[in-house]
């Protein structure tokens, strides 16, 4: 079976700086991947590298998505891919409403694919069932784009989007974080319910507390840049105890030039 | 056509010279129309004329013209047009605003014939200026030219149209007329020679009465034209009066306009500019607000492109206490496009509990545009709140991304985020007609529009 995702050794900053140091990391097909780690270890840039923010350079290493250089592509074309982010701080955009624009990312991806542009009626008919899916409010499909929005709404609204968009690869920046347990169980159960044979997860989180109800197949612990280690479901538990403290340790301690 | 061709300008004295074109049309109009004109306007062009004689055409020297140079307008030999030229209902057609009552103006000369004056109730008049003067001289001569200031070189531009008075829009509606369909008054200039008119529209709006009037400015032909325009607008008290200014003419064009309004207590005036024509555009509004609990909206929008300027100079005057007004003014500037707003407030010694609000934004869509924003606040009241913000920047990096990231391309991503900057502006356009105008506008405008008007609200 081929990975959904294959990432190796990828090296990546801004202006200088490097922030990854060195990422390996293969998703397979059906598989849900937790990322976690302190603020600043370079969670979101990673995020937005695969997702194809041009400030970010790239110094080593290779991505390799469904067989094809990841890195080639600009981020409308990784999206056209299946490739989906959904943001950390989405933007508000005043004016554009969020389901019509939907519509218009949505016929882009199939125009790409060869597809026909889906139709009014068909369309409204998609947005209808996801709607029901993501027990979304109907009130934000009809506003704009992210508009005066919540914080919590904005998150719910990315997993919508993706829901929408069903993407091959979704990757969720802390798309956990601000919202209380019950904005929390939707959007997990939003998740769970795109979960899929032929899709792969990476979820960002900086608590465990989201992986109580999205149960991820392997937790990736990411501190400075790197991935320090990788485990199954149990490793978020005793992250959730220990904290994140020994692993910065370890760190510095294999930073440290040898004595 | 029937034009008089405005003779070359003998070169003594720089400034005085440009105007000899101008007064010798002037000197030629006067004499044509030999005294087929009231009295009293017969004296207030005479007035302005020499006004302007004296004065000259403003230089960049003059504080409130540092901005922006007309020296190519006086460089041009315009040629007034002593009739209407010809137009054909398939040229107006694009510039018609279904469901207005629409009075049109070629080469500013009414033409009842091209004119669409249905539906407007008892108590409610709208047509020619010149019709109305010659019908009620007393009355309407009465109110022309008591708002509109013509003494400085800085309002040059208001004698020349003074001087030139002849015809334009006039509205008057009686104490609680109220008429629901808007009244577009759609001035169009004409021909292949370079021509020039003046409009003069007076919109009188008695006591408690409410009407809506649209002006529309557009050239056909391959002249460049000039447009040298002016409205006054008289608000009585509790009077409602939106107006909307749209200025769609050719790249090629001139267009200096001024709007001068009177507020009287509780009454309110919203208006809404959309600018995206002419090759050098100036604005100059004076709203005063006299009467007690008044509130004044003008906003704004303009887009520009190529070389165009456009320079907007706003007064506010608060006159009288607990006034409210606001003013939003949006720029999208491509190319080498430039833009100038100048926005100030004046609040008077009695005006207390003012609540002023005034924001110019520009969106700067290439490296050689340029926008320039100049908030002025003189308060001489001490219990106010005025605020002001300016603000000129590109699109936000971010955005562009989070759209991409959802499959948009590139360039219909910064087109969906130049449409979202205009449309707080857009939104705010109550007729239907004046709204989607605007936004067919920027559809056709931006680069990938069609999947803008998909995402469109
Ligand atoms: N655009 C940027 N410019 C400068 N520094 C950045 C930028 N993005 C991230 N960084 C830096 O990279 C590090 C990792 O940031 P980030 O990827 O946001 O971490 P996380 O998402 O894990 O909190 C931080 O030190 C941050 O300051
Ligand atoms: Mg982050």
């Amino acid at each position: 079976m081929k990975p959904i995702i294959q990432i190796e050794n990828l090296h990546a900053g801004i202006d200088g700086v490097e922030i990854l140091r060195g990422i390996d990391l293969t998703v397979m097909p059906g598989e849900v991947h937790a990322i976690m780690g302190p603020n600043g270890s370079g969670k979101s840039t990673l995020a937005q590298v695969l997702a194809g923010r041009e400030d970010y350079e790239v110094s080593a290493g290779s991505v390799t998505y469904q067989g094809i250089d990841l890195l080639e592509l600009s981020p409308e074309d990784r999206a056209r891919e299946g490739v989906f982010l959904a943001f950390q701080y989405p933007v508000e955009i005043p004016g554009v409403s969020n389901t019509y624009f939907l519509r218009a990312a949505l016929n882009a991806i199939r125009k790409h694919r060869g597809e026909p542009e889906l139709g009014t009626v068909d369309f409204i008919n998609l947005i209808k069932r996801k709607i029901q899916l993501m027990q979304m409010d109907e009130s934000l499909v009809k506003r704009a784009l992210n508009e005066g929005f919540s914080g919590g709404e904005k998150k719910r609204n990315e997993i919508f989007h993706m829901a929408v968009l069903e993407p091959t690869l979704a990757i969720l920046d802390e798309t956990d974080s601000g919202l209380d347990i019950d904005a929390l169980r939707t959007v997990a159960e939003g998740v769970n319910r795109l979960r899929a044979e032929s899709r792969g997860f990476l979820v960002i989180t900086h608590y465990q507390r989201l992986l109580n109800y999205i149960v991820p197949d392997i937790v990736h612990v990411m501190v400075g840049g790197r991935i320090v280690r990788s485990g199954g479901k149990e490793l978020a538990l005793e992250l959730e105890e220990r904290g994140y403290a020994d692993f910065e340790t370890e760190l510095a301690a294999a930073a440290a030039p040898a004595g | 056509m029937d034009s008089t061709i405005l003779p070359t300008a003998e070169r003594a004295a720089p400034a005085m010279a440009h105007t000899e074109p101008f007064l010798a049309a002037w000197q030629s109009l006067e004499s044509r129309l030999n005294g087929a004109q009231p009295r009293p306007l017969k004296a207030l062009r005479q007035a302005a004329v020499d006004r302007f004689a004296a004065n000259g055409f403003p230089t960049p020297r003059l504080e409130d013209w540092r901005s922006t140079d007309v020296e190519a307008i006086y460089e041009t030999r315009f040629a007034y047009r002593n009739a209407p030229g010809t137009v054909t209902e398939a040229e107006l057609a694009p510039f018609r605003y279904a469901g207005c009552a629409q009075l049109v103006f070629v080469d500013g000369h009414y033409v009842p014939a091209l004119s669409r004056l249905t539906e407007l109730p008892a108590g409610i008049q709208a047509g020619s200026l010149a019709e109305a003067l010659a019908a009620a001289p007393e009355r309407v001569g009465g109110q022309l030219a008591t708002l509109a200031r013509m003494e400085t070189p800085a309002q040059a531009f208001v004698a020349l149209n003074t001087a030139f008075i002849r015809d334009g829009l006039y509205v008057a509606a009686d104490r609680g007329a109220v008429a629901e369909t808007p009244i577009q008054a759609l001035f169009v200039s004409t021909g292949d020679d370079d021509g020039v008119c003046f409009p003069r529209n007076l919109v009188v709006a008695d006591e408690a009465s409410q009407l809506t009037v649209i002006e529309t400015y557009a050239t056909l032909g391959r002249g460049r034209h000039f447009t040298c325009g002016v409205t006054e607008a008289l608000v009585g008290p509790g009077a409602v009066v939106d107006h909307y200014k749209v200025q769609k003419e050719q790249r090629s064009a001139f267009h200096v306009a001024a709007l001068y309004v009177h507020q009287d207590r509780a009454s309110t005036f919203d208006s809404h500019s959309v600018q995206h024509g002419g090759a050098l555009v100036r604005n100059d509004w004076v709203a005063v607000l006299a009467g007690e609990g008044v509130s004044c909206t003008l906003n704004g929008l303009y887009v520009m492109a190529g070389e165009q300027h456009v320079d907007n100079h706003m007064l506010v005057e608060h006159v009288a206490p607990n006034c409210y007004s606001f003013e939003l003014y949006k720029g999208i500037l491509e190319e080498a496009s430039s833009s100038v707003f100048n926005g100030r407030i004046f609040v008077h010694k009695g005006a207390q509990k003012t609540d002023a609000v005034q924001s110019n934004k520009n969106l700067l869509l290439s490296r050689q545009a340029l926008a320039q924003s100049n908030p002025q606040l003189e308060i001489f009241a001490d219990d106010v709140r005025c605020t002001h913000g300016s603000t000129v920047g590109q699109l936000d990096e971010e955005a562009v991304f989070y759209l991409r990231s959802r499959g948009i391309g590139d360039e219909a991503a910064k087109s969906i985020l130049t449409y979202a900057f205009a449309a707080d502006i857009v939104e705010r356009i109550k007729p239907a007609p004046v709204r989607e105008d605007l936004e067919a506008f920027l559809f056709q405008r931006l680069p990938d529009g069609d999947i803008v008007r998909m995402a469109a609200l």
